[in-house]
């Protein structure tokens, strides 16, 4: 009988929160990693390199993180889920190239693992100072999608979920893990691959001279062929006409512009992840993400066994920001409180859509020390109304 | 001549909006051409040709030739190249890029492409000055040297493109002007058809930015320059250092086997699948 049991249950595995990353980047297909060592993301590329060879695909370190997130783009271009994992320095570096992913709709998955800013700052210490970087961090006006894991299973579980929608939308999806979720080991038991969904780009089904390469087939969305497919056409980071070739014409800019932003935003409604806590009778709630989201959940706790009505909301998607999610909240909330490593990135949005009728609160912390329990709680117990 | 006009309707954009960028008299069109020819020579399928450049005048190539083609950003061409080699090693990728584009912010890219040895014909079309943003020193402008970024003349030395890139490792290094159009349709077959990286400089004249700095105020005039310079790689031996001071050196460079890095891996990969 004891026996049966144990064979039932999946079993469970000790992982970092790098490694639950490669392992999700490789079960949702990711076939190229492209990588530079940068603490605290090394192990991304590190154990990249020990399992992609086994997979068929293919690694390479290249000279820095520039080259990694062209190659990354390459590899996408020529019809593989591609990757790159790296810290701030080199999330720096790679904006350039981020902005061309955008622009000529490569899609691509990049980690970064964040760690206390500015410029060098602290290479082993956790921060969430990344977060305006990710949406804004390449020139120019574009859309990007933000995904925060705050487990290790987490950061398994959105790993593959970046994969899905940088291939449903053709764009880079921007995963922002922190050096705690990073460095942390838990048990986790991971699905088996045929029960995981992935998705793939839309591929032509016309053929190659009915193509339209940067057209838009009502998704706004165009479908992308592989190089080598037959469907040779241009790609650029200049802007560009449906067919792909560069132009300055106001009505191409602006419909090509338009497009970009609106096959995101159409689809706000399938991008609300979150998960709540606590949130039904809560007059206060904590809005939280990442780490932090770990401390404030062990405070919410403390604080309902002190009798505090106090809830938690952790965030999954960042970017683009969950303007109906975190309406509700502050629609039922008396008082929200959003700790966050940083000088209030997501704060800052908390406040712009509040309509007057929520006092929204913040605690930051940028001593490269994490938001412990205890310092959510003392300000739920100090502002609770 | 009517040759010529079968090979641009067979390689040239018909779907593209002509004119392209180049100014009258430019040396991009004429490697243009030669490149058009080997392609078309060694028979590849366009479907199997993957073009990427840069940011430059050179580097708008790609957009005019009926190939997958990827502009890429400035400098960055062999990253990008890079990652669709690996990705899939049955496409035939070559790169087109600038002096300033290769050498300068991309030069990082360069000695690396040409120390990992992946696959790439990389092509550097060197006409001594930033042209598109309107004629600037780049790393090759020789010393002295009037530009618009150094009006009282260049207070740098110039980079040795193919020296730089033969000391990188590269398995194939030409060089050619656009002049000796015999050689330079020899050097870009050696190129597409080597196993590795190579790279041919390719010399062009700039008429409208480095021609009037250099006093040399027509093609023709600067094409004479080109010829005149120049001395093979063969005649080169029997010359003294001074003797070859301020002379270009033609021809093959260097020609080496070295394991590519797709090679290299594809062996790992067989071992890991193999278990």
């Amino acid at each position: 009988m004891k026996k049966e049991r144990q064979e039932e249950r999946p079993s469970q595995v000790l992982l970092q929160g790098n490694e639950a990353c490669v392992k999700g980047a490789l079960l949702a297909g990711c076939r190229f990693y492209a990588g530079y060592p940068i603490t605290p993301a090394t192990e991304v590329t590190e154990v990249m390199a020990k399992d992609m060879p086994g997979t068929g695909g293919a690694f390479i370190q290249m000279e820095d993180e520039i080259a990694s997130m062209g190659a990354v783009i390459g590899a996408s271009l020529a019809g593989v889920k591609s990757m790159t994992a790296t810290s701030g320095p080199g999330f720096s570096l790679m904006q350039e190239h981020i902005g061309y992913a955008c622009m000529a709709e490569g899609p691509c998955v990049i980690v970064d693992v964040m760690r206390a800013g500015p410029s060098t700052g602290l290479p082993t210490q956790p921060s969430q100072g990344d977060v305006m970087q990710a949406r804004w961090g390449t020139h120019g006006d574009h859309s990007i999608v933000v995904l925060c894991p705050s487990s290790v299973y987490e950061f398994f579980d959105l790993t593959i979920q970046a994969f899905n929608l940088s291939e449903r939308y053709r764009t880079p999806v921007i995963l922002l893990a922190d050096e705690i979720v990073g460095h942390m080991r838990e048990g986790v038991v991971l699905p088996s691959a045929k029960d995981i969904e992935l998705e793939n780009r839309p591929r032509p089904t016309v053929p190659p001279e009915w193509h339209i390469p940067y057209g838009d087939p009502g998704t706004g969305v165009p479908p992308m062929p592989a190089f080598g497919d037959g469907y040779r056409y241009h790609v650029t980071g200049l802007h560009h006409d449906v067919r792909g070739y560069p132009t300055t014409r106001k009505d191409e800019v602006e419909a090509l512009m338009r497009r970009l932003f609106s096959k995101i935003s159409n689809d706000l409604d399938r991008l609300q992840w979150f998960d709540s806590y606590y949130t039904e009778d809560a007059v206060m709630t904590v809005i939280a993400y990442g780490c932090v989201a770990r401390a404030g959940m062990q405070a919410v706790r403390e604080a309902r066994a002190k009798g505090l009505k106090v809830g938690l909301v952790k965030l999954q998607v960042l970017w683009p920001f969950m303007r109906r999610t975190i309406t509700t909240i502050l629609d039922s909330s008396e008082k929200v409180l959003v700790p966050e490593m940083n000088v209030g990135h997501i704060s800052r949005e908390v406040k712009r859509v509040n309509r007057g009728n929520c006092d929204v609160l913040t605690l930051n912390k940028i001593d490269g020390t994490p938001i412990t329990p205890g310092e959510i709680l003392e300000t739920l117990e100090e502002a609770y109304p | 001549m009517r040759e010529t006009s079968h090979f641009v309707h067979k390689y040239l954009r018909s779907s593209k909006r002509f004119p392209h960028i180049w100014c009258a008299g430019c040396g991009i069109g004429i490697f243009m051409q030669a490149l058009i020819r080997v392609i078309d020579r060694l028979g590849y399928s366009k479907d199997a040709v993957v073009m990427v450049s840069g940011i430059g005048c050179s580097s708008r190539l790609p957009v005019y030739v009926d190939f997958n083609t990827l502009h890429a950003t400035h400098g960055r061409a062999l990253t990008f190249a890079t990652g669709v080699k690996l990705a899939n090693p049955d496409l035939k990728v070559i790169t087109i890029m600038g002096d300033g584009d290769a050498v300068s912010i991309g030069g990082n890219h360069l000695i690396h492409a040409a120390r990992r040895n992946v696959e790439i014909a990389s092509f550097i079309v060197n006409n001594h000055v930033y042209g598109m943003t309107g004629g600037q020193s780049s790393p090759t402008t020789a010393y002295g040297t009037k530009t618009t970024s150094a009006p009282y003349g260049n207070l740098e030395a110039a980079f040795d493109i193919s020296g730089l890139v033969e000391a990188a490792g590269a398995a194939f290094v030409g060089r050619t002007t656009v002049y000796h159009t015999p050689l330079m349709e020899r050097l870009v077959e050696k190129s597409l058809t080597k196993k590795g990286f190579s790279m041919v400089e390719v010399l062009a004249q700039c008429v409208t930015y480095s021609g009037r700095w250099l006093g040399l105020n027509s093609p023709v005039e600067m094409m004479a320059w080109q010829r005149d310079n120049s001395v093979t790689v063969e005649k080169a031996q029997d010359l003294t250092p001074d003797e070859l001071a301020g002379k270009i050196v033609i021809g093959v460079l260097a020609d080496r086997e070295r394991p590519s890095y797709e090679d290299e891996y594809a062996k790992l990969t067989a071992e890991k699948l193999k278990v």
